[in-house]
């Protein structure tokens, strides 16, 4: 994604919520708000390159590598390009006891990706991830903010077709 | 029917909401609180509640609070730890979606027994929609006076916001949740100074887990006499469990702390046995980190006392024949479950969730988790056993933070109660790939091939 510096700046009310986040926090603590909104940015711009810490940097008040530094530590953030729906599956044991490597599997064969990789049409990435808080729903996965539940192969299908047709999950983050 | 005090409401149609939840007796404790209370007389209360920390250490609530410094003019914290990340565990989650007026209520009263006037819930950042439901109910507290300024003419301030992390397991450590809180890396801090001198933004703070927060309430309510009525010795009170893994009913479940684990397994009330008719095999009661059990010692201690949903029961025989009730994550695992495939799971979580900062827990759990791997494909050697066993020891004690203990446990407990199963994955590497395994009578396993 090419995005030169000057054209980076989030929407008018995307600025409002920052504003919002920021005055949670004492003042001369801003950096506070700094992973919110991060979640924001990526919300707003699929996700975190270079020029958009750097946005999220100025804008806090804040060295950029402070915000390089949170971007890398973090398994939400995305710091490479990823398709429009992300689709996140729980791998931790009592997912995994209740099938979800199956359901990976499944996955992987049904959109010829692995683990980690985005279709080629842009709209899917495959993330196995560690434990989402609900082990006794599983398997399940998670798309955007949304939880997905008590998985099996029909209920795949329908997901995917469903984001096939409106491929938007991403972060909400407000 | 047990007593409930956190979910008695849950099923209640819109309770989520202001108006339903105050109709049904919300609020109550932060009315009694702020017209018939003092900060001390909180606390006192919920130290005669013997209330212990719900988050997995189980420290007594009261007294934590009590420790907070006061220096003059220094504004103090208390902060929600809402991070939940400890795999099998998943209540906090449960409770804020249900019934999210409930822990503000118990932020408030904590609040004011800390003399805090501006309290934080950290919330991990997979949680975003249970955020929102957080924001929204507390947008609907201070729009009827809970929240603000001079709340109900008491002369209380409190502000209330919520905060996320973004996908980090060690934020749930109460200094790590403190840096990232701060936005940065959540890298836990070396102890002394203690939160409770000097943790967020160098102030006093309190970090508590949503679950011990959301009992201040009943606490307040009914007195803390009548709280330690409930339960049994220092396990006090009820305490929300989630059940996982091979049963009939997984959920989540407020249990009075006096039921036996068989009860807890086997009856309909609760996980209602195992799926599909099979036996037990083992079980991980308190989240990953705490030892796992195998079946004879689940339900019996090794006195052959039955075992109790307590702090002390689920304690009894040590690490050598007990575990940890922690933070209620109860896993329980059918005969078909591979111990060493569930460890090395396990280890591979920890390793991609160590901070990094000690080099026992960053390259400890990669070394585990590499010899796991192997002995769990087939490539491992006899050695690897013991191999394993040194590397665990070495990482416990050995860190700043007790993730690396948290670590080390799960596979201490899986090779001292199941090395026969190690040692069949190296003697029966292909067996074992086929991953056909049956509790069969008295033995612990036995390959379906064999
Ligand atoms: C690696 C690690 C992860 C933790 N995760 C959590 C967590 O997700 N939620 C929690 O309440 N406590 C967690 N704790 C415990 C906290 O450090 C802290 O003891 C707890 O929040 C105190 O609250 P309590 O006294 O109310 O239990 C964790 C501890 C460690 C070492
Ligand atoms: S024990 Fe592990 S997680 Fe804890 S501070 Fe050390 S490296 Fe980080
Ligand atoms: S193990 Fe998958 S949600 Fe907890």
């Amino acid at each position: 994604m090419e995005t030169s510096e000057n054209q980076i700046a989030f929407k008018e009310e995307t600025l409002k919520e920052v504003g919002r986040i920021t005055a949670q926090f004492p003042e001369g603590m801003q950096k506070s708000a700094l992973l919110r909104v991060l979640h924001l940015a990526q919300a707003e711009f699929g996700w975190l390159s270079v020029p958009v810490m750097d946005y999220v940097a100025r804008l806090l008040h804040v060295n950029p590598v402070e915000v390089y530094e949170v971007a890398t530590f973090y398994s939400m953030y995305d710091t490479q390009p990823v398709g429009k729906v992300k689709l996140e599956v729980c791998r931790t044991g009592p997912c995994m006891i209740e099938g979800a490597e199956h359901i990976v599997k499944y996955i992987e064969d049904k959109l010829g990706i692995k683990d980690g990789e985005t279709t080629a049409d842009g709209i899917f990435t495959l993330k196995t991830v560690e434990c989402l808080g609900a082990c006794g729903y599983a398997p399940m996965l998670q798309a955007g903010e949304k939880f997905h539940e008590h998985l099996t192969e029909a209920k795949v299908d329908e997901l995917i077709e469903k984001y096939k047709a409106n491929p938007v999950a991403n972060y909400m983050g407000m | 029917m047990a007593r409930k005090l956190l979910l008695e409401n849950a099923h209640i149609e819109g309770i989520h909401t202001y108006d339903v939840y105050r109709k049904n007796g919300g609020y109550r404790s932060v009315e009694k609180t702020l017209k018939t209370m003092s900060p001390e007389d909180v606390v006192e209360e919920v130290k005669k509640s013997g209330l212990r920390g719900r988050g997995g250490a189980g420290f007594p609530t009261g007294m934590k609070w009590s420790f907070i410094a006061k220096p003059d003019g220094v504004p103090r914290h208390l902060l929600c730890n809402a991070d939940e990340s400890e795999p099998g565990t998943f209540k906090d989650r449960y409770l804020m979606e249900k019934i999210p007026h409930l822990l503000i209520e118990g932020m408030i009263v904590s609040s004011f027994a800390l003399g805090a006037n501006h309290s934080y819930i950290y919330i991990r950042g997979e949680y975003m929609y249970v955020l929102h439901i957080l924001e929204k109910a507390i947008a609907e507290a201070y729009a009827n006076g809970w929240l603000g300024k001079n709340i109900m003419g008491s002369g209380f301030d409190l502000d209330l916001s919520v905060s996320p992390g973004a996908g980090a397991y060690i934020c749930g450590e109460e200094t790590a949740l403190i840096e990232s809180l701060e936005g940065k890396r959540g890298n836990p801090r070396m102890k002394p100074p203690f939160p409770a001198v000097k943790g967020l933004w160098q102030r006093p703070t309190v970090v508590n887990n949503v679950e011990t927060i959301a009992a201040v309430v009943p606490i307040v309510n009914e007195g803390g006499d009548a709280y330690a009525q409930i339960g049994i010795g220092r396990s006090t009170g009820t305490k929300l469990i989630s059940a996982g893994g091979n049963i009939n009913k997984p959920g989540v479940y407020e249990i009075e702390m006096n039921i036996s684990v068989e009860e807890f397994i086997y009856s309909d009330t609760y996980c209602g046995g195992i799926k599909n008719g099979k036996k037990l095999k083992a079980c991980v009661p308190g989240g990953s980190s705490v030892p796992i059990l195998p079946h004879y010692l689940v339900c019996k201690t090794a006195a052959g006392q039955d075992r109790l949903m307590t702090y002390e029961s689920l304690a009894d025989g040590g690490f050598a024949a007990g575990s940890m009730l922690g933070s209620g994550g109860f896993i329980v695992y059918d005969e078909d479950q591979c111990i060493v495939r569930n460890t090395w799971n396990f280890t591979r979580f920890y390793h991609h969730e160590s901070c990094g900062q000690c080099s026992p827990c960053r390259e400890g759990t990669g070394w585990m988790e590499k010899v796991l791997h192997r002995l769990e494909y087939g490539h491992g050697k006899m050695e690897d056993i013991d191999l394993l066993w040194d590397i665990q020891r070495k990482i416990e004690g050995n860190t700043i933070c007790p993730l690396g203990d948290a670590a080390a446990w799960p596979v201490a407990a899986a090779i001292r109660h199941f090395r026969e199963e190690f040692e069949w994955h190296v003697k029966e590497p292909k067996a074992c790939m086929e991953r056909n395994y049956g509790l069969v009578a008295e033995k612990i396993f036995e390959p379906a091939t064999a």
